[in-house]
């Protein structure tokens, strides 16, 4: 009998996995060749399956590039979905070391939370759908309309701010999950719908009639989303932060996926020799190799080419970037890398 | 002279309105102006339903392509299944990997087979693997080990992962629950108290917020550094809750046997297990079936709730798959094909009580 409890017992105890500690994520995840980045239960363009059941978009990218700046290769990734509920728990608990899981950048949950934000890898706002044959043309027309929208995010909190802020009524109509959001809406349960824009554009592809709708103008919130990892392991966000910075960079000088062998091979500008890895140096700082800025290019590819491979006007999610505040900072847009140098 | 009498009168027939079909509408369904008002008001919704459902699902429907641009307009789209089939049915299961799962579907449904199948010896031994080396050889399987590669259940989905999370609650809940509903009714008092301690607390919050619990307040307890799989967190929740339910059902059972069943045990010198064992259990059991089928189909059903807290089961990976870009807007069908496959499972099991009633309905 004891013997069987032994046995019961030690099955157990061989059911927990010892895993990142919090100080010397990068040690960890060094030592086990691999780290875990918790991304979304599918949004499109953002975190979603391929046909093959990989994992890709703008968020899953940024999980690439950090690994290729580890391990130089964008594969050594374990992805684990979450809900929006529990996305904090999970980098808290050490059960994902990165969220990168459209996570809006605010004060309160850079300061309370014990989380640390790495940088933004999109520029997203909230905005308004309605049906064009309401005739509504702004979002200051919405007076007493009911309003869809996801439960517990911040979505739901900038729609009370702005409704309060202009004096209008409303009435909310939450679910869960957006899917359930968008099929309320299109079922004509409430006027409008609201999330980020990035997020409305996506839906619309699953309206019966796309066409038959408009967003509205206005953005009632700046909404940047990035990457995410825990309060007190600096050196970890620093390789985050940079990863990030270096593909923004990248684009800045013109080095990029296609192209960037051939032109690390003949450049003479010391910011992209740098960016190569040529002239030594800013690896050191970041505990990797000094190819690590070129593996993230290489193979993940600059800001432009993930942008433009998952959410840009080609692409079913189709956001047009110029315009809109994920441009370049030389194109119009807020995108502005300090230099890695 | 009777004879004769007999063959004058001759035999007339009903009227037609009371036999075959006109009589069977007359009886069931024209038989007062409020029921005729009621199968009016049916016959419109069903046609007002089903042409328009059919010729979405089958006469519009396109089924021959591999892309959405293939797909009509007007009708279903099920392409978009037959080209995500295998993400729906195994999830993230890495491919070469699949030969693990299907092999043991295949011994699940030769075993089957062979307890359904009347008149076959040796049922004993073939249940008694289903049920001890057959979970061992499962866990083995699916997850790794002996030589075999290691998939972690993060990467478990879909149908497989529904049917994993079915398995486990339904197999270790009727045990447990057997046990609770002993333990409540037990005159040891702690042995009571506690029974009816944890039926009462499972069974007092919904299994949404077990699985809340377990995934979002669990890890903060642990250790730093320490998870423990959200998998078997799931499962453990799922198990206990279906087993609090479980263990009122059989109590339900047990409290309806007559008393003279257990003096009559007790008189033959039986122990108290063999007397719950042999006489009691069986009979009180065998009373309860539909109501212990229809707990299993509920947890069947429940399994969908795992979706929020990231497990992609059979419903939230067909949710998952709508959101691949090349994909996006064909959630209708998504659903109309997980409600099709719930259906034939519920209905799989519904029917399997009714058999098992049939075939335990001795004594009456």
């Amino acid at each position: 009998m004891i013997i069987r409890k032994l046995t019961i017992l030690s099955a157990i105890v061989s059911l927990f996995t010892v895993s990142a500690a919090t100080a010397g994520t990068l040690d960890t995840v060094k030592g086990q060749g691999f780290f875990n980045c918790g991304v979304s239960q599918g949004v499109p363009g953002f975190s979603n399956p391929d046909s093959d059941g990989n994992w890709s978009g703008i968020d899953v990218d940024v999980c690439r590039a950090v690994s290729a700046a580890i391990f130089g290769t964008p594969d050594n990734v374990k992805y684990v979905p979450l809900t929006a509920k529990e996305r904090f728990t999970a980098l808290q608990s050490g059960e994902i070391d990165v969220l990168s899981r459209n996570t809006t950048w605010t004060l309160s949950r850079d300061a309370q939370i014990g989380l640390e934000f790495a940088g933004v890898n999109f520029y997203d706002g909230q905005g308004f759908m309605v049906r064009s044959d309401s005739g509504i043309t702004s979002a200051m027309e919405l007076d007493g309309a009911s309003v869809c929208t996801n439960l517990g995010t911040t979505t739901e909190l900038n729609m009370a701010d702005f409704f309060r802020a202009n004096g209008m009524s409303y009435e909310p109509v939450v679910f869960e999950k957006a899917d359930e959001v968008v099929n309320a809406y299109d079922e004509g349960r409430c006027d409008t719908y609201t999330t980020d824009k990035s997020g409305l554009a996506a839906q619309r592809t699953k309206l019966a009639d796309p066409d038959a709708h408009v967003v509205l103008p206005e953005t009632i919130s700046k909404e940047p989303l990035g990457p995410v990892v825990r309060e007190g392991d600096g050196d970890w966000a620093d390789i985050v932060r940079w990863s990030l910075n270096a593909m923004i960079e990248a684009e800045e000088f013109g080095l990029d996926k296609g192209s960037a062998s051939s032109t690390c091979a003949t450049t003479g500008n010391p910011v992209v020799a740098r960016l190569c890895g040529k002239e030594g140096g800013n690896g050191a700082a970041l505990n990797l190799g000094d190819s690590w800025s070129y593996d993230i290019i290489s193979q993940v590819g600059n800001y432009g080419d993930i942008y433009e491979a998952n959410v840009g006007a080609n692409t079913p999610v189709g956001l047009a970037r110029a315009g809109s505040p994920n441009a370049s900072y030389k194109n119009g847009g807020v995108l502005y890398a300090p230099p890695a140098r | 002279m009777n004879t004769e009498i007999k063959d004058n009168i001759e035999v007339t027939k009903p009227p037609i309105a009371s036999i075959g079909v006109i009589g069977w509408l007359r009886k069931n369904l024209f038989s007062s102006w409020s029921n005729i008002l009621l199968t009016l008001i049916g016959i419109y919704i069903l046609y007002s339903i089903i042409p328009s459902f059919i010729s979405w699902a089958f006469i519009d429907a396109s089924f021959v392509g591999s892309t959405k641009q293939e797909c009509s307009k007007e009708g279903a789209c099920w392409i978009f299944i037959k080209e995500n089939l295998k993400l729906i049915f195994y999830g993230l299961y890495p491919s070469e990997e699949l030969w693990r799962i299907n092999s043991m579907y295949f011994i699940l449904l030769v075993c089957g087979i062979y307890i359904l199948v009347p008149n076959l010896k040796y049922k004993g031994w073939v249940g008694s693997f289903l049920l001890i080396l057959f979970p061992i050889l499962s866990v083995v399987m699916f997850s790794g080990g002996f030589g075999l590669e290691t998939v972690e259940t993060r990467l478990w989905g879909g149908l497989f992962l529904t049917l994993v999370i079915a398995g486990v609650g339904i197999v270790l809940s009727l045990p447990i629950g057997v046990m609770l509903a002993l333990g409540r009714r037990s005159k040891l008092p702690v042995v009571s108290l506690l029974s009816t301690i944890f039926i009462e607390i499972w069974r007092g919050v919904p299994l949404i917020t077990v699985l809340f619990m377990a995934s979002n307040m669990f890890p903060l307890f642990m250790p730093e550094g320490v998870n423990f799989d959200k998998l078997i967190r799931a499962l453990i929740g799922v198990m206990f809750f279906s087993a609090a339910y479980l263990a009122e059902v059989v109590r339900g059972g047990l409290q309806a046997m007559p008393k003279g069943q257990y003096e009559a045990a007790q008189a033959m010198g039986l122990s108290y297990w063999r007397m719950m064992a042999l006489v009691i259990l069986p009979q009180s059991l065998k009373m309860v079936i539909p109501a212990i089928i229809g707990s299993f189909i509920a947890i069947f059903k429940d399994t969908t709730l795992v979706l929020v807290i990231g497990l992609f089961d059979f419903l939230g990976i067909i949710q998952f798959v709508g959101t691949n870009p090349d994909w996006l807007g064909f959630s209708h069908e998504g659903y109309v094909f997980a409600a099709a496959i719930f259906w034939v499972f519920c209905f799989g099991m519904s029917r399997y009580s009714q058999n098992l009633e049939k075939k335990l309905d001795t004594g009456r």
